[in-house]
């Protein structure tokens, strides 16, 4: 890393022993981004964003919650009507849950078409599967805190999953619940560990930044960067760029939380939990809902669960399935239409999910399972042996200013900046 | 544009607006964020309360648990509010008159929190320290209160203080 010369001379003085300014410099303000990007790129800062957000006012709603039966629905709903303002920070909190998913689902899709998983990103790409998985965890944990139906018998279900496990399946359960059922012991330690978690996804996110600035964002190209004609400083061209990119979400957001604050929720989750009737129609929160429609597709309790699970494992070895060397979509015609197959599957799964497990939406739902990992397993694998790529431009400035003829303008051009 | 006719005023102008709008930003998000610390409706609520004084014969004190904390209610003989009124003013390091202290003077209402670092003085029941002016002794740092709950002694800055109260009839206050 380069030692910068800062104007300020304490910041100098610290920065020879403690060279935090020059790695923040580094990284955040001369740090170099292909020129290219368009605003799916604003994703990963939004989902940044999202997780300070969800870790800020979980924070302040630990301060007013109690994670005991008799008490925790009362204490949300104390939050609700008593505590200064705690209404909005509790809306902020809930969908805030439904926002960075959504963020970070888009994230994922925009990764998947311009093969932002291939060499040599495939940690970067693992990496974010694990922070998928935890979000997974900590937003189910998150969602049994308020104690009320729906919390209490999702609780239930999921957990209930792990008894699918031959053998110690029951064991587990019991060990996970710290007794026979959903009750005070569970609630304590998913208050715990919901506590837990984001941080531990803090943890995992840096790891995905120090992987991402290893060889800088992938582009809609998907081509690499051929040297400085081709990249800009992060400062002030993507701050600025993730800076809008961020009021527009929050403009959004906004309107959720102030107009439409139980949009996503379900109406039984303000209705205590009772251990002794469940209501008759559960369902998970709509980011689970493409998954929770995979496991009830698999008419088979072990099958269902491992195939649940195998929908994220898939994304794991993703890398290794599509060899194509191309990276962008924009450039696989096959690929491209597959692609948006994939989604439409994904938006079809969690549509089943939502829908009661009878009829033709089992049917549709075995179909759109099969299709998810035939995409995966069979088509990447054999499109990245068959398909007849478009041919690549030669730089990431080539089809900006025409030819490479054009690119040492562009790179006298940029002589001020640098 | 070229560098000769940008109007620096006007560039000045919108980096200025833009600021203040963010900073007044800011300050929306985060001022719910700090206030939600502040007492909640619920405790609000239960700020007053109603105590029976008519069962406190003379000599006798009480204790009660106002806004969390002990208020103490001291149903003074004669002599104590004769010495509490013939303090001499220079004697007191936060000089206030026993009759500004109290609505009645055989009823002397308090709080039970010592000025110094919030420990709770002894002196309500028989046989506890009351310290060497007979009113309360803080056994955290040693302040002395009198028959008033002025300081008299330690390191205690002000007197205990008054809470605000009022006699709902005879034998009944609201304090809070």
């Amino acid at each position: 890393m380069q030692m910068q010369n800062f104007k300020n001379p304490v910041v100098n003085w610290i920065d020879h022993r403690l060279p935090v300014f020059s790695f923040m410099h580094h990284e955040l303000n001369e740090y170099p981004t292909p020129k290219n990007l368009s605003y799916l790129w604003n994703l990963g800062s939004l989902a940044g964003f999202a997780l300070v957000m969800m870790i800020a006012t979980g924070i302040i709603l630990a301060m007013h919650y109690t994670p005991h039966v008799d008490h925790a629905f009362a204490s949300v709903e104390r939050i609700m009507r008593d505590v200064n303002h705690g209404w909005l920070i509790r809306y902020i909190h809930m969908n805030g849950a439904s926002f960075f998913f959504i963020v970070v689902y888009i994230h994922i899709f925009r990764g998947l078409y311009y093969g932002s998983y291939k060499a040599p990103r495939e940690l970067l790409w693992i990496l974010g599967v694990m922070i998928l998985l935890l979000m997974m965890a900590t937003a189910f944990m998150g969602y049994v805190l308020p104690w009320g139906q729906m919390s209490f018998w999702g609780a239930t279900v999921i957990t209930n999953l792990f008894s699918a496990i031959p053998f110690i399946g029951e064991s587990i359960v019991v060990w996970l619940w710290g007794g026979f059922s959903v009750d005070n012991p569970t609630l304590s330690r998913f208050f715990a560990l919901h506590y837990l978690m984001p941080f531990m996804i803090v943890g995992v996110v840096l790891l995905h930044i120090i992987a991402l600035h290893r060889f800088g964002s992938n582009n809609p190209l998907g081509i690499d960067v051929s040297g400085k004609q081709d990249t800009i400083p992060f400062h002030p061209y993507y701050t600025s760029k993730d800076l809008f990119g961020l009021v527009v979400f929050l403009t959004i957001f906004a309107s959720a939380v102030f107009f439409y604050p139980n949009f996503l929720g379900h109406p039984d989750n303000y209705i205590p939990a009772n251990p002794l009737q469940t209501p008759a129609h559960i369902v998970p929160e709509w980011y689970f809902l493409p998954f929770y429609a995979i496991l009830r597709a698999i008419p088979d309790k072990l099958g269902g669960v491992l195939f649940m699970f195998g929908a994220i494992a898939v994304l794991f070895v993703l890398p290794w399935l599509d060899k194509s060397p191309v990276r962008s979509g924009r450039f696989r015609p096959i690929f491209k239409v597959f692609f948006w197959l994939l989604f439409a599957d994904c938006i079809l799964l969690g549509y089943l999910g939502a829908k009661p497990a009878e009829g033709i939406y089992v049917v549709l739902s075995r179909l759109a399972t099969a299709w998810y990992f035939f995409h995966f397993l069979l088509v990447l694998p054999v499109l990245s042996l068959i398909e007849r790529t478009r041919p690549l431009p030669q730089s990431i400035s080539a089809p900006i200013i025409g030819g490479m003829a054009m690119a040492g303008a562009a790179a006298k051009r940029e002589k001020p900046d640098a | 544009m070229s560098e000769a006719t940008t109007d620096k005023g006007r560039r000045d102008f919108i980096v200025v607006a833009t600021n203040t709008m963010m900073a007044v930003g800011a300050a929306a998000v985060v001022y719910p964020l700090i206030d939600q610390m502040n007492p909640a409706a619920d405790t609000l609520a239960l700020a007053s309360i109603e105590v029976n004084i008519a069962g406190i014969t003379e000599g006798q004190a009480i204790t009660v648990k106002w806004r969390g904390k002990p208020v103490f209610i001291r149903h003074r003989t004669a002599d104590e509010i004769q010495t509490a009124a013939a303090a001499n003013m220079d004697d007191l390091r936060d000089p206030q008159v026993d009759g500004d202290r109290v609505q009645k003077p055989e009823l002397l209402v308090i709080e039970g929190i010592c000025t110094h670092l919030g420990c709770v003085p002894l002196g309500q029941k028989i046989g506890e320290v009351k310290g060497d002016y007979n009113g309360w002794f803080c056994p955290c740092h040693g302040s002395h209160y009198d028959t008033s709950g002025r300081i008299r002694k330690g390191p205690a800055p002000t007197n205990l203080g008054v809470p605000p109260y009022e006699f709902i009839s005879d034998s009944v206050i609201k304090i809070g």
